[in-house]
């Protein structure tokens, strides 16, 4: 479990980070979205015990991150924006330095690391020099290099950003893994549409601060307003609307369809497509506009500053 | 809370965390050919080339009838043959930190469980170990070289001492410069910085060829035990400067004055680092700052008191064994006995204080002050030793005379008390003080203050230093001056009864 209560972090007379809690339970996934210089980077490195707080206090698998920081390192692995590999290694010397140091013993490590390159298509690459590596190859070794020692934390900074949709594909699936073996996961990124697929809970950070945070249809909800729906039908509503106005909140219409707004889409529908058959009207289809993460990040970063 | 399953893990021992480290580091160094290609000239070829030289020159010098030349020429190349690929150390110790941050490869080894100390000794032994091979390596070819086609070896402490040269100048290398790698921003600025320790080595070394056509061994042997010592502390320093924050956090270094001034003012204007700063107020400082000055400095007054009753103590049992011929002894007995009321007048000062004619009080005044504030100013440069040194040197001449006036019969509780005591109760406190917030300053960069970084320690030991000299020591020394000045004579005069 990540759990961080009023982390704060000052370079000099610059808040880098202020009063961030936030809280990922076992079997979890956090995304942590932001603008560049955010915050996020820096929240990262002070929960993986790299970076001492200001104030404030972040419990990584039960452990405190200043008290226990050598500890705290041991169970977490950090994905860092750019790979950061030893050029000269091949990969099996790269993994298995990495595999030492987190205490990993040798059969255990030598057969980890086949599993893991395996898993990741990278098998034939094991004794290939990191310089032949291309940027994504890169990027997945050292995705592997932080599964490595098996951790019960990962942070996880732009796991799939240098990556073609195959590699991403396979790292997400992994996540989706990790997540399900109890694995806690804050996961930092710019690609929206992933962190919406992948996280169970959202938190924007800006200027140091989280602006706001729960799932995602919570932030749409929050954000975007209630649900929208829309219906399409057979033929023309023709002097049905002002039934259907009076028993919806209906935002807008046409010939053959309409939109409208509900809180409790589970409960509002049925009934709705029930009274629609008893009227004859046919229903084509009924589906919620789809409304994009992206759309609740831009007007929360959108949104000007209060300084 | 339901225990999550992971891999086992085994904790490994701390050794094995640097091996583990250094390992790599080596292999990584030993796959570059531009640093291999050097160490296996350095290593293979210039010993040979020095073996020739060394016989060339002999059969020169010989023709001549100057064999001794010859003779000490081949010790000197002995050294010089360690020397050269030690040099390398420095590149790699230069490189260890800053390159990977360059590479962007730091922060997952900074992620990784090994502590500060195990990465900082791991990137140094694998700076040290490649070049101290390849030095030992060139000793042992440039020997066997001469011991084919000379027929020479070296005696053996001669042999020891070459190879405790060089292992002592490694380590001050290397260690000096892992710490600039944790400190530099790039490369590039590391290797500027490398000036403070290319430049002193240099010296080092032609100082120390000079030593060795003397044939001076003994002076050699000094050096080597004076390079442990920096060896320490440098190791010490790198210890304590390590910091994994500081080697992300660090981006650009650039000269900020603005934040520096303000950074002085905070530390003058507030008592502790980081408090409230506040209008300068006379009391305010000796009620608040200066016994917040001075309980900072309590663990460098123990220092300085320790080494002052222990550089006393051994000045008085050197000199208890000395046998000092009777005539010096008499003329002691007798000075004290034909002390006069003018033998303490502002003229017979004149020797060791200039300006005694013109105002006695002020000249001692300036002298003693002169001589603390010269105490810090060395102590920033040699991590506070100097400091004490020059403490030792103002306090020895009492732990000289004391036995010396024993020794010619006379009691030297008695000149104590006469002589020192009415000043020096005053004057040494003084003394301590000063010299403890001077050792402060020095050891500010091998003992990181908590919270602080290493430069803000450094000026918070400069501020109190500051602070504790205008506001404790020289108000003592002033009053120990006047005391000096006019009542010691005083108190001398009555108790040896001057004529």
């Amino acid at each position: 479990m990540i759990e961080a209560r009023n982390l704060s972090k000052k370079f000099g007379d610059f808040v880098a980070v202020g009063d961030v809690s936030l809280r990922v339970n076992a079997g979890a996934v956090m995304a942590l979205l932001g603008p560049n210089g955010a915050g996020k980077t820096t929240t990262v490195r002070m929960l993986s015990g790299i970076l001492v707080p200001t104030s404030g206090q972040a419990i990584i698998a039960g452990l405190d991150v200043v008290k226990h920081a050598q500890e705290v390192r041991r169970r977490v692995g950090v994905l860092a924006e750019v790979p950061g590999l030893y050029l000269r290694s091949t990969a099996r010397e790269y993994l298995s330095f990495f595999g030492e140091v987190y205490g990993l013993a040798a059969a255990q490590r030598r057969q980890r690391i086949g599993d893991l390159l395996a898993q990741f298509e990278m098998l034939d690459m094991i004794d290939r020099r990191l310089s032949e590596f291309s940027k994504g190859m890169k990027q997945k070794l050292a995705l592997i290099r932080c599964l490595l020692p098996d951790p019960e934390v990962l942070l996880l900074d732009e796991p799939t950003s240098a990556m073609d949709p195959q590699s991403a594909r396979l790292v997400r699936n992994t996540i989706t893994q990790l997540r399900s073996d109890r694995r806690s996961i804050i996961l930092c990124t710019h690609n929206l549409p992933e962190a919406e697929m992948m996280a169970d809970h959202i938190a924007i950070i800006r200027r140091g601060q989280i602006v706001v945070e729960g799932s995602p249809s919570e932030l749409k909800t929050r954000l975007l307003g209630r649900p929208l729906m829309e219906v399409h039908f057979a033929r023309s509503l023709n002097g049905v609307l002002p039934q259907l106005q009076a028993r919806l909140e209906v935002e807008s219409s046409g010939d053959k369809w309409l939109r409208y707004r509900t809180d409790n889409p589970v409960g509002d529908n049925p009934p709705l497509l029930y009274w629609l058959a008893e009227q004859k009207i046919e229903v084509v289809t009924l589906s919620e506009v789809p409304r994009s993460l992206e759309e609740v990040y831009l007007r929360v970063v959108g949104q000007p500053v209060e300084v | 809370m339901v225990a999550i399953a992971t891999l086992p893990r085994s904790n490994i021992s701390w050794w094995r965390g640097v091996t583990i480290l250094m390992r790599r580091e080596l292999r990584d160094t030993l796959r570059d050919w531009r640093m291999v290609l050097p160490i296996v000239l350095l290593t293979l070829v210039f010993p040979l080339i020095m073996t020739f030289t060394a016989t060339a020159a002999q059969d020169f010098v010989a023709r001549y009838g100057t064999p001794l030349i010859g003779e000490r020429l081949i010790p000197f190349l002995l050294m010089i043959v360690g020397f050269f690929p030690i040099s390398f150390s420095l590149v790699i110790a230069l490189e260890a930190f800053v390159g990977e941050r360059e590479r962007k490869s730091l922060e997952p080894l900074l992620a990784t469980p090994l502590t500060n100390g195990q990465l900082y000794l791991g990137k140094m032994l694998a700076s040290i170990v490649p070049a101290l091979l390849a030095a030992y390596l060139g000793i042992s070819v440039y020997l066997l070289g001469l011991l084919i086609f000379q027929n020479w070896h070296p005696p053996l402490t001669l042999l020891v001492l070459v190879v405790a040269l060089t292992t002592t100048e490694a380590i001050v290398m290397v260690s000096g410069a892992v710490v600039i790698s944790t400190q530099a921003t790039s490369v590039r600025a590391a290797n500027l910085l490398a000036s403070f320790i290319i430049i002193p080595m240099a010296l080092l070394v032609q100082a120390e060829s000079v030593i060795m056509f003397w044939a001076a061994y003994d002076v050699l042997w000094g050096i080597v035990v004076g390079l442990i010592v920096v060896d320490l502390i440098l190791v010490r320093m790198g210890l304590s400067l390590f910091n994994r924050e500081e080697l992300l956090g660090r981006e650009i270094d650039h000269l900020n004055p603005k934040g520096f001034i303000r950074k002085i003012r905070s530390y003058w204007a507030s008592a502790e680092p980081g408090g409230l700063g506040q209008r300068f107020s006379l009391i305010r400082m000796y009620r608040v700052h200066i016994p917040a000055a001075l309980r900072r400095l309590r663990g460098a007054t123990l220092a300085v008191m320790a080494a002052l009753i222990v550089g006393t103590l051994a000045a008085m049992l050197v000199v208890g064994q000395l046998k000092l011929p009777p005539d010096l002894l008499a003329t002691v007995r007798e000075g004290f006995t034909n002390l006069r009321a003018d033998s303490f007048s502002a003229s017979a000062f004149t020797s060791i204080l200039p300006t005694a004619n013109q105002n006695l009080f002020l000249a001692i005044l300036k002298n003693n002050a002169g001589s603390l504030l010269l105490g810090g100013l060395l102590s920033m440069f040699s991590f506070g030793a100097l400091g004490i040194v020059m403490l030792l040197v103002a306090v020895a001449p009492i732990g000289l005379l004391a036995p010396i006036v024993g020794m010619a019969g006379l009691n030297p509780l008695t000149f104590l008390f006469a002589f020192i005591v009415p000043h020096g109760i005053l004057e040494l406190p003084a003394a301590v003080i000063a010299t403890a917030a001077a050792v402060r300053i020095g050891a500010a960069l091998v003992s990181r203050q908590p919270k602080l970084t290493v430069g803000e320690g450094w000026l918070l030991a400069v501020i109190d230093f500051v602070k504790v000299f205008v506001f404790v020591v020289l108000p003592l020394l002033a009053v120990a001056a006047l005391i000096e000045a006019y009542i010691t004579p005083q108190v001398v005069c009555w108790v040896y009864h001057c004529g």
